[in-house]
């Protein structure tokens, strides 16, 4: 019998599709224009271009429906009800601003003030019950939501990570009249201290239930008209999966949805090809995105801010993003220094070359104007061909003129400083953190990536460049591939001396996540648990996150954190009381993973049949480069640079005092020599 | 030599990271919440024999930008000769007489040498929890010396050639409060040194210590070029300008903030004759501070001009001897914070009416500093119980031409955040009963002012002292091209005969509370952008609606 798998990852242009038979190993690629505002139309039309609907047993799809509704203020109209005293919590955030220097910038609040009520109620930090809540009066404050128009509420009161029992209770009065599954308490979403982080994570989640749940349903019910009868699963920021129902109940977890699972995919083919230590770098329109993977494990982060104030707080990938993408704007401040982005000249107009109304130049246009970007054939197939004078000559006025460089040498500058703002990303998941770049590799996907993977392992001093296959469709990849995976983070905030129980709450954690796997109805190859703690000295409130040692005897557990605390500032307190914040609980159920070898180049592919006709590209001087169709190169091929490999989702740059080969798995390593 | 266009703008990213890096291993390693919540520190590299800023985090607390120049001269100036710096040499000290803002702000200072040669100055700096003094958190509004401040420590080497003076550390230990806060702090400090250190050490070892001189002359010469060019574009002539401080902790007199900017060219001259004399009270400032201000105040003005002492090249500075901006020991500065805002508030609606097309309101203008002591029942009195609770409470921002001012933010001079009441409440016998933004506090306008915010504060299972360092109870935050004002500063506590407003305003030392007493704070508002005549009607509508006005 055949098992199909499917991975999707909508962006906001194109819709990537990765087709896996588990049963031949074979594998399929497939890019579909994605279809904004009738998106079950591109998804259904994208896979069935793939196989048949009714033929394929699981598709798993990467998301930003949700980040666009926050990013655009398209959300639904919710309501919230608090403790008396704090409906402006959302609103007044941890009273920051917007950037540091200006005194601009304005916040509007994700859910409206006349949309925030209060109940009297109050429960302690260590979890006392000061006044319990009265159900009627919960009730009317979820009427008047109702009748003011919130699809969707959110519960939320002050120390309920100590305990939900105040909320639960409210939970259950809303419940009983509330018309749709909309519904939610911040204990359930996010029982960690810290309320503006677990209201403005529960707000968004409010905000975003009937979105992203109606979204699904509808995605859901038309896959299912056409005759699919398998599982349908959900990306989370974390990079594990969930069922749909989860999605719909937790929509805030798919706010790094499409860019986790290109992480995750990133993690398993470098760890496939032998390089389990690698920094990811996606290079699109409008920023650099970078990951860390250290022992094929991608790094986790806390929260992201997704725009000033909305702040997402639960566990997910860490991915750091900076405004230096292909769009990323040129200009030449006042000081007379060079700047590239944050500005960026995004899809609409785009860059210069595509002469679609855009005259400021850009990082692609300096490819471009260098002859790395093949202007006859641009990637992803939506123009016929780019602008090079037009690119030359924004360049020149912008960038060229203002700092006395011809054309050639601005674009040339462009790069340069493009690449040292990248490398600057670079060394802060890395260096800062505390990894030596010599023992990393540098994984590019994206459009552009591979552009600049040469001259980024050179800059940074990383050990080689891994260029994936299809770096296009990595995140469609890594959806199949993902692992079902649901955290919980609990505060406890106790003495280490006082941590009689760890055991026990390990234990409830545990119980408390796996149905989340039974129900999902998906089989899985194995079942894990892991569990860490946030931990610090008393006084103060920044914590290291300490993996639990097989001993949870407080011995054990000060040894594990003096260990993590020393690498990460090389000074112990001693003698100083240690204190556990959190309990971090992940259920991981494994998937089963793809046979890279079904990506593999084809037996019988030559070098002779690979090659097509060079042209001129700078490299310091104009040279006569060597030209490779990508995708038709055999296993074991050399490319000394300079070379260029072209392939239709992205383009492979191979400075000169690089080297090129193909691995078995049809991915080309590049490293210097 | 002639550094390229290139290497510049790359080494200029390295070496703010270099900054940066160290910012962030202070906040995650610090022990007080000040540091690490609040980010009120800041860390830069300095040359090697003016001390003038060279590189600034872009993370740190804005004030100590300007400020940190000094510190490193005093330390420049100090160990000359025999006792000139070696490799492995720390020092520190918190004098603000030297090194300007307060008795607070430890600053280490660490000489980075390359090949045996001194290269040039690293400086971490950071508020401490508390430095002893009368008041525990160290903001004492009656103090008339800075003796009844803290303990003064003077530039000394914390570490000699390597080697660490334990009786230095066991001296400033003592002084305080807080010991294990005091110590971790210390520590978070030395960690983001050896990083700034190892950090610099292969900059130089990459592109060599020339080039790296280079950029560091050329980055300079292009922020004054910046601001020169920014100056230029303003209109030539003389304004005047003044604001109040409600008074200086001690008698319930305004104090006159007073300053004449000319524009000439592409000079600036600011003049703040006419401004009070040193008072009694802790509100004076020291020249290094004044000097700060300023350079905050430009940087809000001009945000794209970059970080370093270029920007203070084509500015002169007129400061009266006997002002309350140039004190001399031992006038009390603790509460420098309030002056430094009125500065920039002053300077603020004087570049108003010079390009009226940029005007921004005046913001909250204080740093609202609440401490709340007590010792926890059933400890004994030997300091371990003790508990100090310290934060600083925001307010609103101005309209500007963008639209209405920001509610609820923090200081100019500040990025800080404020502590989760969650945390708060898990950390000190206290529960806040009221947590909310202020309506009616943004000053009208075509684009109004943000509003500050009420916070209710009740203690818990324990009797406490309450100390408030605030302004702004007398003189409201004001607007611009025709925007009204912010709503003034409130502060209410409450005891057995009820609530009481204090005698100075927004300042309060050492009132004694009971179990079950509250503490009321109504933050200003700031003030409005152009007339409120004009505002879009369905902008007043949703002001209504939303309850932020009415």
């Amino acid at each position: 019998m055949t098992k199909l798998i499917v991975g999707v990852d909508v962006g906001g242009t194109y819709t990537d599709l990765f087709l896996f038979d588990e049963a031949t190993g074979q594998a399929r690629v497939g890019k579909v224009p994605s279809t904004r505002g009738r998106e079950a139309d591109g998804f259904a039309a994208g896979i069935a271009g793939l196989a048949p609907l009714p033929a394929i047993s699981a598709i798993v799809h990467g998301t930003t429906v949700g980040t666009n509704a926050l990013l655009e203020r398209k959300g639904a109209r919710a309501g919230l009800i608090t403790t008396a005293g704090f409906r402006d919590t959302l609103e007044m955030r941890r009273r920051d601003r917007r950037q540091t220097w200006g005194l601009t910038g304005n916040f509007i609040p994700p859910i409206d003030r006349d949309m925030r009520l209060e109940v009297s109620e109050r429960t302690l930090a260590d979890g006392t019950i000061l006044h319990a809540i009265d159900p009627d009066e919960v009730r009317a404050a979820a009427q008047t939501l109702r009748a003011n128009g919130a699809e969707a509420v959110c519960i939320i009161f002050l120390h309920s990570y100590a305990n939900p029992a105040n909320e639960r209770a409210a939970l259950a009065a809303v419940r009983a009249i509330w018309p749709n599954p909309h519904v939610a308490i911040s204990s359930d979403i996010l029982p960690e201290i810290r309320e503006f982080e677990r209201t403005s994570t529960a707000a968004l989640n409010a905000v975003l239930q009937p979105v992203v749940g109606g979204y699904l349903a509808t995605l859901d019910a038309r896959i299912r008209a056409e005759g699919f009868g398998g599982e349908f699963l959900i990306v989370q920021s974390n990079g594990g999966v969930m069922s749909v129902e989860t999605a719909a109940r937790l929509p805030v977890r798919t706010a790094l949805s499409g860019p986790a699972a290109g992480v995750i995919a990133a993690a398993h083919i470098a760890t496939s090809a032998g390089f389990p230590d690698v920094i990811t770098g996606d290079i699109g329109g409008t920023s650099f995105d970078v990951s860390l993977i250290a022992g094929g494990t991608p790094a986790l982060a806390a929260q992201t801010t997704l725009d000033f104030g909305l702040v997402v707080r639960t566990p997910m990938i860490e991915i750091l993003s900076i405004g230096a993408g292909g769009g990323s704007i040129a200009w030449v401040d006042k000081a007379g220094i060079l700047q590239i982005g944050p500005e960026s000249a995004g899809s609409i107009p785009g860059p210069a070359c595509y002469a679609a109304g855009g005259t400021r130049p850009t990082v692609t246009d300096a490819n471009v104007v260098l002859g790395r970007i093949n202007a006859a054939k641009p990637i992803g197939g939506g123009l016929a061909r780019l602008d090079v004078a037009a690119a030359e000559a924004a360049i020149l006025r912008d960038v060229g003129t203002p700092l006395g460089l011809d054309a050639t040498a601005a674009a040339e500058a462009i790069l340069r400083v493009a690449n040292a703002r990248m490398a600057g990303a670079l060394r802060l998941v890395s260096i800062e953190r505390g990894h030596d770049p010599k023992n990393f590799s540098l994984m590019p996907f994206g459009g552009g990536g591979a552009l600049h993977a040469a001259a980024l392992i050179r800059e940074v001093g990383l050990a080689r460049a891994l260029i994936p296959r299809y770096p296009g469709v990595t995140s469609a990849l890594g959806c199949v591939i993902a692992d079902m995976r649901h955290d919980r983070v609990r505060t406890l905030n106790r003495p280490l001396t006082g941590l009689r129980d760890l055991d026990a709450e390990m234990a409830t954690a545990e119980a408390d996540l796996t149905p989340l796997l039974d129900r999902a109805g998906v089989a899985f190859t194995a079942r894990r648990v892991e569990h860490a703690l946030d931990m610090n000295y008393v006084g103060q409130t920044h914590t290291v996150s300490v993996p639990i040692p097989a001993e949870t005897t407080p011995e054990a557990l000060l040894a594990a954190f003096e260990a993590v605390y020393a690498g990460a500032y090389g000074r112990l307190m001693p003698g100083v009381p240690v204190r556990v914040l959190n309990l971090k609980t992940a259920v991981i159920g494994e998937r089963p993973k793809i046979d890279l070898f079904s990506l593999a180049p084809a037996p019988d592919a030559t070098m002779a049949a690979a090659t097509r006709p060079p042209r001129r590209a700078w490299f310091g001087a104009w040279i006569e480069t060597p030209v490779f169709d990508r995708l038709a190169l055999p296993v074991g091929a050399v490319i000394p640079g300079p070379a260029i490999l072209e392939q239709p989702d992205t383009t492979v740059v191979i400075e000169p005092g690089t080297t090129g080969t193909t691995d078995k798995f049809g991915n080309i390593i590049l490293a210097p020599g | 030599m002639a550094l390229d266009p290139v290497t510049l703008a790359v080494l200029k990213g390295r070496l703010e990271q270099v900054a940066d890096e160290m910012d962030a291993t202070l906040f995650r390693s610090a022990f007080n919440p000040t540091i690490a919540e609040a980010h009120d520190a800041c860390h830069g590299l300095y040359d090697a024999t003016t001390g003038a800023t060279l590189i600034q985090g872009k993370s740190g607390l804005p004030i100590f930008v300007g400020v940190m120049a000094f510190g490193v001269k005093a330390v420049i100036d100090k160990f000359t000769g025999p006792n000139a710096p070696v490799e492995g040499d720390i020092f520190i000290f918190n004098d603000p007489y030297l090194g300007g803002t307060h008795l607070s702000d430890l600053r280490l200072i660490r000489p980075c040498f390359h090949n045996g040669t001194l290269f040039c100055w690293l400086a971490s700096v950071g508020h401490w929890h508390d430095v002893g003094g009368a008041v525990p958190g160290n903001y004492n509004p009656a103090a008339t010396e800075y003796f009844q401040e803290g303990v003064l420590i003077p530039p000394v080497r914390l570490y000699s050639a390597g080697r660490l003076n334990q009786d230095i550390v066991d001296i400033i230990l003592a002084a305080s409060r807080l010991p294990v806060s005091a110590f971790g702090d210390l520590n978070a400090h030395l960690s983001a040194l050896d990083l700034g250190t190892a950090r610099v050490a292969a900059l130089l070892a990459e592109y060599t210590a020339p080039v790296v001189s280079e950029a560091f002359t050329e980055l300079t010469a292009r922020a004054a070029a910046q601001l020169r060019a920014e100056i230029t574009d303003l209109p030539d002539g003389r304004w005047e300008e003044e604001d109040f401080l409600d008074n200086d902790g001690r008698t319930d007199t305004p104090l006159r903030i007073a300053c004449a900017v000319t524009v000439q060219g592409d000079r600036l001259t600011l003049d703040f004759t006419g401004s009070a004399d040193a008072c009694a009270g802790p509100v004076n400032i020291s020249r290094a501070t004044t000097i700060a201000s300023v350079y905050v105040a430009l940087k809000h003005l001009f945000p794209d001009v970059a970080a370093n002492s270029g920007v203070l090249d084509p500015v002169t500075i007129i400061l009266p001897p006997t002002s309350l901006l140039d004190a001399q020991r031992p006038k009390p500065t603790g509460g420098y914070t309030e002056t430094i805002l009125r500065i920039i508030d002053v300077l603020f609606c004087a570049f108003a009416r010079i390009r009226p097309h940029h005007a921004i309101g005046n913001a909250y203008g204080t740093i609202n500093a609440l401490s709340i002591a007590g010792n926890r029942p059933n400890g004994d009195s030997s300091g371990g119980s003790r508990w100090v609770m310290f934060s600083f409470f925001g307010g609103g921002h101005g309209g500007n031409p963008e639209g209405d001012g920001l509610s609820h933010g923090n200081p100019p001079i500040a990025t800080a955040i404020i502590p989760p009441v969650e945390i708060m409440e898990a950390a000190y016998p206290i529960r806040f009963t009221q947590w909310a933004l202020r309506p009616n506090s943004g000053g009208p306008g075509t684009h109004r002012g943000g509003m500050g915010a009420i916070y209710e504060i009740e203690l818990r299972d324990t009797a406490a002292e309450l100390f408030v360092f605030a302004e702004r109870a007398r003189y409201a935050p004001r607007g611009v091209l025709g925007g009204g004002p912010g709503a003034m500063n409130v502060v209410r506590y409450q005891q057995a005969d009820g609530w009481h407003t204090p005698v100075l305003g927004s300042k309060v030392v050492g009132v004694k509370l009971a179990e079950g007493n509250r503490i009321r704070l109504e933050s200003p508002g700031g003030g409005g952008w152009g007339d409120p005549a004009a505002r879009d009607p369905r902008a007043t509508a949703r002001d209504r609606k939303m309850g932020y006005v009415g």
